[in-house]
């Protein structure tokens, strides 16, 4: 097995193991999308106008949920020193990191979103296209956020932290995702305009995420 | 292949632990790294280790592989096992063989040397100190590298394993590799050079007290 591929099956291994923390963020999700029609109540027209913005904005703090442990864990026992040590680049370490969290953390989060949307009152046709969204999307959340986990690696209760370096990156991932599952339920803008931009920013960050958090990774071991 | 210290200084949050340490170490020799508690003997290491960076100084390897750094040609034995509680023995020493490649021995083989085969499955989180840190140990047996730098190996050990341990340090050098190791005198390996951080440094650390002290 090579490096990359023993550390991708290693923190996955973990991620759904007792305490891992995989299946956190996909009842978190749970519990926010089950609640809000409770919270607005029995106005289908609401909900479904609203129901793809309380979609994503479930998805982004369900995915922020876990992101402190990333790299926080295996600084505290010591494997983070080890794997700096290896002789994979630490930019593939990182982005492999990133991979194993968003297939444990974010991939739940998309095939829930289906029935969730249910209780948004988003309709079958439209299904699909708010999950495309949150398929295309999440990464780039996720990838963002190994950012903000790399900075505050040292930090013994750094999630605030994270959340507070994190969420004004994700703002504009948050704002095409929303629009492109909007104009998948309702129009008018045509679905392929923000859904492109939602592209371009998950490339985007799927490139910068991994060297910035390599980058904070070595001043921090200093 | 030679590692060579020259004039080594550490600062840590801006105090001075340790300057002018040198040494020199050739194949199949160990360095025991000696002093009292904060002399700085595991800066020294994380130093020769490449995980901070020295206060002043030169370290350089003469005869290792050029593409690669010392760090990436030395394991790191520190105070934390690296040890995940939720994998099983087996698996964390396999993760640790995949990760570094260059396998010296398999990793059921490792397992049985450091006494922990019979227990190959049971999850890590049932282990003690004292077995963690075996587990620790059997790393250094299943990936070959050259240079070992060991902080306090013995500390969590009973007394068949700090003899399994001196048994593999001295295979170690004997087919021609490097150990610094800081120890406070539990170790016994025949030939090693000593270094003790104490008497360099004491002139140095009363000098920094004393203003101190004299302040009203």
């Amino acid at each position: 097995m090579t490096p990359l591929s023993a550390l991708l099956v290693r923190d996955m291994r973990i991620a759904v193991r007792v305490g891992g923390g995989a299946l956190i963020g996909v009842l978190f999700f749970l519990v926010v999308v089950t609640l809000t029609p409770f919270a607005i109540g029995p106005d289908l027209a609401l909900l479904k106008r609203i129901g793809p913005a309380i979609l994503w904005l479930a998805a982004l703090l369900a995915s922020l949920l876990a992101l402190d442990r990333l790299f926080a864990s295996d600084h505290e026992d010591g494997s983070l020193d080890l794997i700096v040590t290896g002789r994979a680049p630490l930019e593939l370490v990182v982005a492999a990191k990133g991979l194993a969290h968003w297939l444990t953390t974010a991939v739940p989060l998309v095939i829930a979103a289906p029935l969730l949307g249910l209780f948004l009152g988003i309709d079958e046709g439209a299904q699909a296209g708010v999950v495309l969204t949150l398929l295309v999307g999440t990464p780039a959340l996720t990838f963002i956020g190994l950012i903000g986990a790399a900075i505050a690696v040292t930090l013994r209760r750094g999630g605030l932290l994270v959340a507070i370096i994190v969420l004004p990156l994700t703002v504009p991932v948050l704002i095409f995702g929303v629009a492109a599952a909007n104009a998948a339920v309702a129009g008018p803008v045509p679905f392929g305009t923000p859904f492109t931009v939602l592209c371009a920013l998950t490339l985007a960050s799927l490139v910068i995420g991994p060297f910035a958090a390599a980058a904070a990774l070595r001043l921090d071991s200093e | 292949m030679r590692l060579n210290a020259v004039d080594l200084a550490c600062r840590r949050g801006g105090r001075e632990v340790f300057s002018g340490v040198s040494f020199r170490l050739e194949r199949g020799e160990a360095l025991a790294v000696t002093g009292r508690n904060g002399a700085g003997k595991s800066s020294l290491l994380r130093i020769v280790g490449g995980f901070i960076r020295p206060g002043g100084g030169r370290l350089w390897l003469d005869g290792g592989d050029a593409e690669l750094t010392i760090a990436e040609q030395a394991h790191y034995l520190g105070h934390q096992d690296a040890v995940k509680p939720s994998l099983s023995v087996f698996e964390n020493l396999q993760f640790w063989a995949d990760f570094f490649g260059d396998r010296a021995i398999r990793v059921h083989e490792a397992l049985e040397a450091v006494g922990l085969s019979a227990i190959a499955a049971l999850p890590a989180a049932y282990l003690s100190a004292g077995q963690r840190r075996r587990l620790s140990i059997a790393r250094l047996l299943a990936v070959k590298r050259p240079i070992w730098l060991l902080d306090e190996p013995a500390s969590t050990l009973d007394t068949a394993g700090k003899a399994r341990l001196a048994g593999f340090m001295q295979s170690h050098l004997a087919e021609g590799g490097l150990i610094v190791a800081a120890t406070h005198g539990e170790l016994e390996l025949s030939a090693a050079q000593e270094l003790s951080l104490d008497q360099k440094n004491r002139s140095r650390a009363t000098e920094a007290l004393e203003p101190a002290e004299a302040a009203p």
